[in-house]
């Protein structure tokens, strides 16, 4: 597959601090990302590396094979700006129509506000939209150029609930219809709703680069869930908790655990055996390095 | 990973992605239509949020009604000087106030960054602002005109009204420069302070506000020295043929030069603080 972005031994220093410690990866067409890690881990100083906005201290980076440095490999890539440095005074129609210019191939201002549930405000000034209309505004100007690459950088924080479904739905289409993206998110629910590949930064690496599926399978734990009256002595339960008849366990080798279960003869039902979940992966794989030092 | 429920819009959904070739014939991001676009940006900021504008035009305007005028308004030579004199005096603050802080205010915005990431280089940016500021020094400018021409006796032809237009956006030049300078190196509030402090000596020193031969004897020594005086008699020998000094003019060309090394200096120090 074609590789649209790529980072090659990129390494990232500001003064003392070290964001990006040697971090080799590849961007490819069609594929949606989701970039995790904590604050301060790396994500934004990937993300501006991408974008031209910030050089490598040492390594390659690279957006469809030229310098994201170039003005004109910018064209292929959309970014979303904070929501909060908007221009106040400019209506919504003003700043699409400023940011698409950038753009030799434009979606148009009336449908892209449109897609974005923003095209009864294209006259109203951006200080006056609210929060979630700013967020929306921000996101849709990451799409005005018709990108093949978008960097979503928190797109849905602060978003009700059917607002950020909406823009899921919007950002699935586009990936859809072929486009490539990088998202970050708070929201560990919203990387697994819509991610296949998901990379995992702390201290500046990359501590985890797999599917979803094999990231949340990383811990090595599952979750038990069964409902009985009372438990026997179980082998392998490293938590439980029990609400009301339910028990909820977390087991490092659930196919044991139910082979004991059975033996004991003690009656049960409702057994459900789940993966740990993307945040207890992203817990566990972020926690290792402080566990360490 | 659930299953996403259809949107409904589904069949009316428009392609945000790349159109599948053959493509339609991409409309040109040119040169020109992007400076444009940012100099429009620009102004309707300014005009939307017009104090910069009012100040520029308000001070030299009441200036006219209340000194020239009645002091100087029947005299057409004396009239026509003081008139260009407070033109260019609307302009300085345009160009040095107005273009620094509106530079330190945007320098402290995350939309700044943002534009980094659109695909043009600095070139389209740096047009639309200087441009900008034209434009509106160039409104700020018309209620001394326009003041002017109905209560005092100066007299112009449109050719020397032309010529003192270019003498004008010529004198500012420095101004602009300088306003550049403070705009990079400073945050805003400080921007806002120093760019005042730099303006209102200047102006007296260079007899924007009377006219030089009644300042006092030290004033007059300095007054050659400061680019505000080169400005100045640039534009009265424009408008009204009086011979400027040849040490004027020198040291306005001289502070050009300063002012547009320090420039440079200041927004590749704060290009490379903020985005190497």
């Amino acid at each position: 597959m074609t590789v649209l972005a790529r980072a090659i031994d990129a390494t990232r220093r500001y003064g003392d601090v070290l964001a990006l410690d040697h971090v080799s990866l590849d961007l490819r067409a069609g594929e949606l990302v989701g970039l995790l890690g904590p604050n301060g881990a790396g994500k934004s100083t990937l993300i501006n590396l991408f974008a031209g906005l910030r050089r490598p201290t040492s390594g390659t980076v690279e957006l469809f094979g030229g310098s994201p440095l170039d003005p004109v490999r910018r064209r292929g890539i959309g970014v979303t700006p904070q929501e909060t440095g908007l221009p106040e005074s400019l209506r919504v129609g003003e700043i699409t129509d400023f940011v698409s210019a950038h753009f030799p191939d434009r979606v148009g201002t009336p449908e892209l506000l449109a897609r974005f549930g923003l095209g009864d405000l294209a006259r109203r000034q951006v200080g006056g939209l609210s929060g979630g209309q700013r967020r929306r505004l921000a996101v849709a100007l990451a799409f005005a150029g018709r990108p093949r690459l978008v960097f979503l950088d928190e797109p849905t924080t602060g978003l009700d609930v059917e607002a950020r479904r909406a823009l899921w739905d919007g950002i699935r289409s586009f990936h859809e219809e072929g486009g490539t993206v990088l998202l970050t998110s708070h929201y560990l629910e919203e990387i697994e709703a819509l991610a296949e590949r998901v990379l995992v930064v702390g201290s500046g690496r990359v501590l985890a680069d797999d599917t979803v599926g094999a990231v949340r399978g990383m811990v090595g734990t599952r979750r038990v869930s069964l409902v009985a009256d009372r438990l026997p002595e179980l082998p392998g339960v490293l938590a439980a908790e029990r609400a009301g008849d339910r028990f909820d366990l977390v087991v490092s080798d659930p196919d044991r655990l139910v082979v004991a279960l059975v033996r004991s003869g003690a009656p049960f039902s409702g057994l459900e055996i789940r993966p740990a979940t993307l945040e207890e992966a992203f817990l566990a794989l972020t926690a290792e390095p402080a566990a360490h030092a | 990973m659930p299953s996403p429920a259809p949107a409904p819009n589904r069949s009316a959904r428009t392609h945000l992605a790349p159109a599948p070739a053959p493509a339609p014939a991409p409309k040109e991001t040119s040169m020109p239509s992007l400076v444009l676009a940012h100099t429009r940006y620009l102004l309707i900021e300014q005009i939307r949020v017009p104090i910069a504008i009012l100040a520029s035009a308000f001070f030299p305007a009441i200036s006219m009604v209340a000194f020239v005028v009645p002091f100087a308004g029947r005299d057409p030579v004396a009239a026509t000087t003081a008139t260009g004199s407070l033109m260019f005096f609307g302009a300085m603050s345009a160009a040095l106030i107005g273009l620094g802080n509106s530079v330190a205010q945007e320098r402290e915005l995350p939309w700044n960054p943002y534009l980094r990431t659109l695909p043009a280089g600095p070139l389209p940016r740096f047009a639309g602002r200087i441009l900008a500021t034209l434009a509106v020094m160039l409104i700020s400018v018309i209620p001394v005109l326009v003041v002017a021409a109905l209560f005092t006796e100066a007299a112009i032809t449109p050719a020397r009204l032309l010529l003192g237009f270019g003498a004008l956006v010529a004198g500012v030049v420095p101004f602009m420069l300088m306003g550049l300078f403070v705009g990079f190196r400073l945050a805003s509030k400080a921007a806002m302070a120093v760019s005042q402090l730099l303006f209102f000596p200047m102006a007296i020193l260079g007899g924007l506000l009377l006219p030089p031969q009644v300042l006092p004897r030290f004033v007059q020594d300095v007054s050659s020295y400061v680019p505000t005086r080169g400005a100045a008699e640039l534009i009265w020998w424009a408008i009204a043929d009086a011979r400027p000094s040849a040490l004027s003019l020198v040291m306005l060309a001289v502070w050009t030069a300063a002012m547009a090394a320090a420039a440079a200096w200041a927004y590749r120090r704060d290009e490379g603080r903020r985005f190497s």
